[in-house]
């Protein structure tokens, strides 16, 4: 049973230098995993870049991003961004509209005036509703909404950017909703305390000290809800009607980027100048949000970096 | 000066010199094994010093404490003795400390090795998320113990050893979590010394019990002393006095100045005929 | 006094206005959840049977009923969960035991958090450049689970790391003082003690990729498939894809078709992630560190 030490000693350093060997080789697995992500993601703008390069050559970034019209396959063939970008817009700005102040309202009440058994309960039925696939929102669109936006505005067609604005706003309020509860609840009792000792009302304190606290919060969650609108791609596909023209009012069909992708797709020749242009429309889709959620991200670490101790 | 002396005292009873070429010495060490000897230890995280010029020596199979003020860096230093500090990154060990004459700080040796022989109980009881049996069995299994009967005994002698074999012998498949914080401590007593190791660290580990739970784990040590080193932190002067051969007293003056060694020695004297003032005062304080 | 009497009461009376205001919104996000609820369920039960479940698609979708679909949706999943489980699980390892607090793991933390940003369709066109086309995968479950690989990877990744992280590091020290390596101590102690987090976030993760269409519509969802797919680089039908199609593409399918397909998909998606989540909230409950 015992052992000397140097039997001890001798018999742990036969081991050491297998073992070393092995805890080497977990490590460079981990570390090697670890790093994936950054590969990833740097593979997804090399690659949009170089399917993209075909058509930057050919029509050139600045023509595609500026002209008026999308006629991929008519004579001549067209290829202008600006009626896909603006239908993206329009349909996130309606979406926007939905969610912003539905969102913030919502995470206020849950924060602030709310017993622990109902944010349990609503933080269920957030988890519900990120958890519905975005095809499924698409679907009940068509089902229920395109009707009635069809029958309520008098329009021969509910196929419209607010029918899509409207699904995508929902989409996203479980991404506002979350992310502004948790910066809600990141601001210090005593933050509140301090308020309603001074006199102030429970709202007064919410509104003068509360969200202004986390506003940072709040600004990343609606900057990530609207990365998530403009990247949404079958909900806006079934319900915008898809027209490539530049919209001029909330109530005509629009294309979006996303919509453009998912669609055509389908029809073009691989390597070809369409499918090229398929990729361009793709990489100005992975700046833009690319550029919207290293926003969010910067915020929301300056605000982690505030509430530390 | 008071505190050259109690060095020189202790120096002169080394029983080999520091200054000897690092290596195991089979015959010596089965001798002496589990003595420590520290000699201008010091620690820094980042630039920060915070213990300067230690020197002492814990000698094999006795009860060592090291007694302090919080915040003097009796736990960072009983953390150099297994390297753990090597965990926290950015900490530096700086002059020699030796594990039976091997310097345990220099380059060929891997702290996983020297953690086998080196155990540790930490202040609060940490029994892993799993049976009584597998938290016993961790450490053998990790030095490659596979067969049934072998663990099966060594984790009955270790229970024993912690004075808790008698408690869960009929619940050894029973989730450690489901025992009492006492139970637990002496679990993670049994834990370590399933490894067989010479020496054992241990880190304030009754502060967190009640008084009975307390006594229990202060006779399992003074069993203990007679098969392993013990080096022992505590902030409690009596049970200092009641388990302790030998005590050091650290103290950090200042907070511009790094913790030092005040005074070492045998318990009976340092309780009762101290040789500095600072130690008196402490030991009074504390028990007044 | 009166003057600081009525700016009292109307503090209050706005108070009890923006509680019915903000009350107001709470209430539109829980109508907007039961009217998706009940629409599919009431809509999507009638649709269900066991034939439903298990025949295959006739008469150009408009009949029978979406086993080959489901099968191929479950395929997909279990591929892709084989391939994104050990690269995410190996991933939040790093980032809570190993990753040292410098640059390149804050680039690490930006590209996970970006990654999570990225629209599904532009995974899309990253896996159609590169499994299908570039690798010569062809459209198929392979390159569709690859896809999703890459698009679930962030979200594996966030939940393992936040497990392992409710673990009190007195474990981690406990079994290195025991003589244990680094690895050992992750796999043998703080693993097993973070396994339920990490399979719920899992589960979540994985059921996300389920509900997905745009990244499949362009590396391998067949419109239509006569048969099961037989390896890994066949084609295969799934749910979210066949929802768009029956919504969409076919004329005259029979309601309870559709909506008998919706209904399994967000039964699927949404029962498996909640109770997940229900699962692990009872467990953080349960074990106290």
């Amino acid at each position: 049973m015992t052992m000397t030490p140097s039997e001890r000693a001798g018999r742990l350093l036969g081991r050491t230098t297998r073992r070393r060997a092995a805890e080497a080789v977990v490590r460079t697995l981990i570390y090697a995993a670890g790093l994936l992500s950054i590969v990833i993601l740097l593979a997804i703008a090399v690659f949009l870049f170089v399917e993209a390069r075909k058509s930057i050559a050919e029509v050139g970034l600045g023509t595609m991003l500026t002209s008026t019209q999308w006629f991929p396959t008519g004579t001549p063939k067209i290829f202008g961004f600006l009626p896909l970008i603006i239908g993206s817009l329009m349909v996130t700005g309606v979406a926007l509209v939905v969610f912003v102040p539905i969102g913030i309202g919502a995470a206020v009440f849950i924060s602030e005036f709310s017993a622990g058994w109902f944010k349990e309960v609503m933080k269920s039925v957030i988890e519900f509703m990120a958890a519905v696939p975005s095809v499924v929102y698409g679907f009940l669109g068509v089902a229920i909404l395109i009707p009635w936006v069809k029958a309520t505005f008098g329009l021969t067609s509910g196929m419209t950017a607010l029918t899509g604005g409207l699904v995508l706003g929902i989409m996203s309020l479980p991404t506002v909703i979350s992310i502004s509860e948790d910066a809600l609840h990141a601001v210090p009792d005593a933050l509140r305390q301090g308020s309603l000792a001074l006199g102030n009302t429970r709202w007064q304190t919410i509104y003068k000290v509360v969200v202004p606290s986390a506003s940072s919060g709040i600004f990343a969650g609606v900057m990530l809800g609207l990365g998530r609108a403009i990247g949404e791609t079958m909900a806006v596909l079934m319900l915008t009607g898809n027209a490539a023209v530049i919209p001029t009012n909330v109530f005509e069909s629009v294309r979006t980027m996303t919509g453009t992708i998912a669609a055509e797709m389908g029809e073009v020749v691989f390597g070809g100048l369409h499918y090229s242009v398929l990729f361009s429309v793709g990489l100005v889709l992975f700046g833009i949000t690319f550029v919207i959620n290293l926003a969010a991200d910067l915020v929301l670490e300056r605000q982690r970096k505030r509430w530390r101790r | 000066m008071v505190m050259s002396a109690v060095l020189e005292e202790v120096t002169a009873e080394a029983p080999f010199a520091l200054s000897e070429p690092v290596r195991v010495d089979a015959d010596r060490a089965e001798k002496v094994s589990g003595s420590f000897s520290l000699k201008d230890v010091s620690v820094a995280y980042g630039n920060e010093t915070v213990i300067a010029g230690v020197n002492m020596l814990v000698p094999s199979r006795a009860v060592t404490a090291l007694i302090g003020p919080s915040g003097c860096g009796k736990s960072t230093l009983l953390r150099c003795l297994n390297r753990m500090n090597d965990e926290i990154g950015n900490v530096r060990v700086g002059g020699t400390i030796a594990l039976d004459g091997l310097d345990i700080y220099q380059k060929s040796i891997d702290p996983v090795d020297l953690r086998m022989r080196v155990g540790q109980v930490f202040q609060r009881p940490n029994p892993f998320p799993m049976s009584i049996y597998d938290n016993v069995a961790f450490g053998p299994r990790t030095q490659g113990v596979r067969k049934r009967d072998e663990l099966d005994a060594i984790i009955e002698a270790a229970l024993k050893d912690a004075a808790l074999w008698d408690e869960v012998k009929n619940h050894l498949k029973k989730h450690a979590f489901e025992l009492s914080g006492g139970q637990q401590q002496r679990l993670c007593i049994a834990r370590a010394l399933a490894t067989k190791p010479e020496v054992l660290l241990m880190d304030e580990p009754a502060s967190a019990l009640d008084p009975i739970s307390t006594q229990q784990i202060e006779d399992t040590i003074a069993e203990l002393k007679d098969m392993v080193t013990i080096v022992i932190v505590t902030h409690n002067m009596q049970q200092a006095a009641r388990i302790s051969d030998q005590t050091a007293f650290m103290l950090r003056e200042s907070m511009d100045q790094p913790a030092h060694l005040v005074e070492v020695g045998e318990t009976k004297r340092m309780f009762t005929n101290p040789d500095d003032k600072r130690t008196e005062s402490y030991i009074t304080g504390r028990f007044g | 006094m009166s003057d600081r009497n009525r700016r009292a009461r109307n503090a209050r009376t706005v108070e009890v206005v923006m509680k019915v205001v903000t009350g107001a919104c709470v209430a539109l996000v829980i109508g907007a959840a039961m009217l998706i609820l009940g629409k599919i369920v009431i809509s999507g039960i009638p649709g269900i049977s066991l034939e439903f479940l298990f025949s295959k698609p006739g008469m150009g979708m408009r009949a029978g009923g979406i086993f080959p679909i489901i099968v191929g949706t479950l395929m997909l999943v279990t591929l892709t969960a084989v391939l994104v489980l050990p690269l995410g699980i190996m991933a939040g390892i790093y980032l809570a035991e190993y990753a040292p607090k410098n640059v390149v793991t804050r680039i690490v933390r930006l590209s996970i958090a970006n990654m999570a940003g990225v629209p599904s369709i532009v995974y899309g066109l990253f896996g159609l450049a590169v499994f299908v086309l570039l690798m010569q995968i062809g459209k198929s479950l392979l390159a569709s689970a690859l896809t999703l690989t890459c698009l679930t990877l962030p979200v594996i990744i966030t939940s393992t790391e936040e497990a392992l992280r409710q673990i009190p590091s007195d474990l981690r020290q406990a079994a290195l003082a025991l003589g244990a390596t680094r690895w050992r101590a992750i796999y043998k102690v703080i693993l097993p003690a973070a396994a339920p987090g990490i399979v719920t976030g899992s589960i979540l993760g994985l059921s996300r990729a389920a509900g997905e269409t745009a990244p499949i519509l362009v590396t391998g969802a067949a419109f239509f498939l006569p048969k099961l797919p037989d390896s890994v680089y066949s084609q295969y039908m799934s749910l979210p894809y066949h929802l768009y199609v029956l919504a969409t593409q076919v004329p005259n399918v029979p309601p309870e078709i559709t909506w008998g397909t919706a209904f399994v998909l967000v039964a699927g998606v949404s029962i498996v992630s909640m109770i997940a989540g229900a699962w692990r909230s009872v467990q953080r409950r349960k074990v106290k560190w």
